[in-house]
């Protein structure tokens, strides 16, 4: 796991009595949960969400417990973290989580119903959504106050979940189950880096229930006030839908011409209702964030059929695109398909994305 | 090693993990119906179908179908009979040839899509797709005959 402060590994969850937990009582397992304590007494860094996992439900840590401890025992240790001196000494953890934590299982809203308070349970406790939409600050803790308004994880935008998120189409609680459950949204998009793993690997499998991921998505939509937000969905998708085809006709705009060749043929969409396999650009907040990072990453590194939605695979631009090119394709659809201010630094920011590309996902 | 679905059949290839999908199609596996155009995907003569959907093999790293089934000309119908297929061949619509695979691969989408696509919708779904022949005015009316076909209709 890439952190600001250096890689941290995670440790050996089996059962192995020596280089995993398999020496771990379930009093220790749950110190480790609720506190960030270790069996050994020593303080856990939160590259392991304990924040989260406080909120846990005594039920559901005996639940942990059981499922781990009947996993195959595996014997292998992981690298050491690559943290520096003297922001490795385990002690010091006791400093950040003075500042930076409190312990405490969820507690209910009374004032909201039971789906909503599972789904809060289940954003806050289990999923940890704000572990990459909440951001932090220079210590790592997470900014509280902020919560939910997004910030950048493994170079990639995880953008507010908040009424500050800036998708044309404001999400609602029926978008949100939809993407949440296979990935992707027509009105939306479809999930890329590491959003893939939490939908592909957690939320979309069978084994999770409708009902559970129906409740983090009313959850959610109530963070980001979909509800009350004065917003015609028909309208706003057909406008997007109107720069559609943009590209097609004989005009002749170099920038128009190069999304031509590079992207119509996949992102164009006919008529009043964008199709799930089309990504319709004009919806998708990687045109409408502040900054071009998630358009950048997805021309770079495609989508491959590991990641994204499943059955959905986009060609990687890298080596076909130069920077500058990149520069007048995002340019191009900013100000085609936004009404935003125009992007700046483009090429500065597409290289340096390209000199990033054999680091992370 | 990467393992795919390759026309039905699963193939396991020891290619880097980068490299082009269509080089391992050419070249380890031999299906030479997909051409070269350009290799920067924007010609689109190697336009394959992955999970159903045209995609630019040439710009598709193998790694990136592993596990997916990937459908070249060869594999688009069994026999070669097609309604795009057949209508391509009762329209004569190739000169060279060269690009006309990554056009009935392009325009299987286009149909799945657009059973009764528009002009537009012609025009923006197949511009990708280069012809120095420019046989374009026959692939639209090919694409449109195979569209009726498709669809049943008894008049087109």
């Amino acid at each position: 796991m890439n952190t600001p402060f250096g890689v941290i590994y995670g440790s050996n969850i089996t059962p192995d009595p020596k280089t995993g937990i398999g020496a771990w009582s379930i009093e220790a397992f749950t110190r480790a949960i609720r506190e960030g304590v270790s069996r050994d007494g020593s303080h856990l860094f939160a590259a392991f969400p304990f924040n989260a996992y406080t909120e846990l439900q005594d039920d559901d840590v005996k639940a942990l417990y059981a499922y781990l401890m009947t996993r195959p025992a595996v014997s292998a240790t992981v690298p050491p973290m690559t943290v520096p001196f003297p922001l490795n000494v385990r002690f010091l953890q006791e400093g950040w989580k003075i500042l930076c934590f409190r312990s405490g299982r969820y507690r209910p809203d009374p004032a909201r119903d039971a789906q909503w308070n599972r789904g809060a349970y289940l954003a806050q406790a289990v999923s940890d959504c704000g572990g990459c939409h909440t951001p932090r600050n220079a210590l790592g803790g997470e900014k509280l106050r902020d919560a939910y308004s997004g910030t950048v994880v493994d170079n990639w935008i995880a953008p507010p979940l908040t009424q500050g998120n800036p998708s044309p189409v404001p999400w609602t609680q029926e978008q949100l189950f939809r993407y949440l459950r296979t990935g992707v949204d027509p009105l939306h998009g479809a999930v890329a880096a590491t959003m893939t793993p939490t939908v592909r690997d957690a939320l979309d499998l069978p084994v999770v229930p409708d009902s559970d991921v129906r409740a983090i998505a009313l959850y959610m939509s109530d963070i980001d006030y979909a509800g009350s937000r004065d917003s015609n969905v028909e309208t706003i998708t057909k406008e997007a839908l109107q720069t559609s085809f943009l590209g097609s006709g004989q005009d002749y705009d170099p920038d128009a011409d190069l999304y031509a060749s590079a992207c119509l043929s996949c992102h164009y969409n006919s008529g009043t209702v964008p199709l799930a396999a089309r990504p319709e650009l004009a919806l998708n907040s990687a045109l409408t964030l502040p900054e071009p990072t998630n358009f950048i990453q997805a021309v770079l590194r495609g989508i491959g059929s590991t990641d994204g939605a499943s059955g959905l695979v986009m060609p990687a631009y890298a080596s076909s695109l130069s920077d500058a090119e990149l520069a007048r394709l995002a340019a191009y659809l900013r100000r085609t398909r936004t009404t935003r201010p125009p992007w700046t630094d483009l090429e500065r920011k597409a290289s340096a994305a390209r000199r990033e590309l054999t680091v992370s996902r | 090693m990467t393992t795919f679905s390759l026309n039905g059949r699963t193939v396991s290839v020891d290619s880097p993990s980068d490299a082009p999908l269509l080089w391992v199609i050419r070249d380890e596996l031999g299906f030479t119906g997909t051409k070269f155009g350009c290799g920067i995907g924007m010609c689109g003569a190697c336009t394959v179908h992955v999970e159903g959907r045209a995609t630019r093999s040439c710009i598709t790293a193998v790694g990136a179908v592993s596990g997916a089934k990937v459908t070249t000309i060869e594999g688009l119908d069994p026999e070669g009979r097609h309604p795009l297929q057949m209508a391509w061949l009762e329209l004569q619509v190739p000169q060279c040839g060269y690009c006309q695979s990554g056009q009935i691969m392009q325009a299987a989408t286009l149909l799945k899509d657009y059973p009764d696509p528009s002009d537009q919708d012609i025009n923006a779904v197949m511009a990708g797709n280069v012809c120095r022949c420019m046989t374009y005015i026959r692939i639209r009316k090919a694409i449109k005959l195979a569209a009726s076909r498709m669809r049943g209709a008894t008049h087109d």
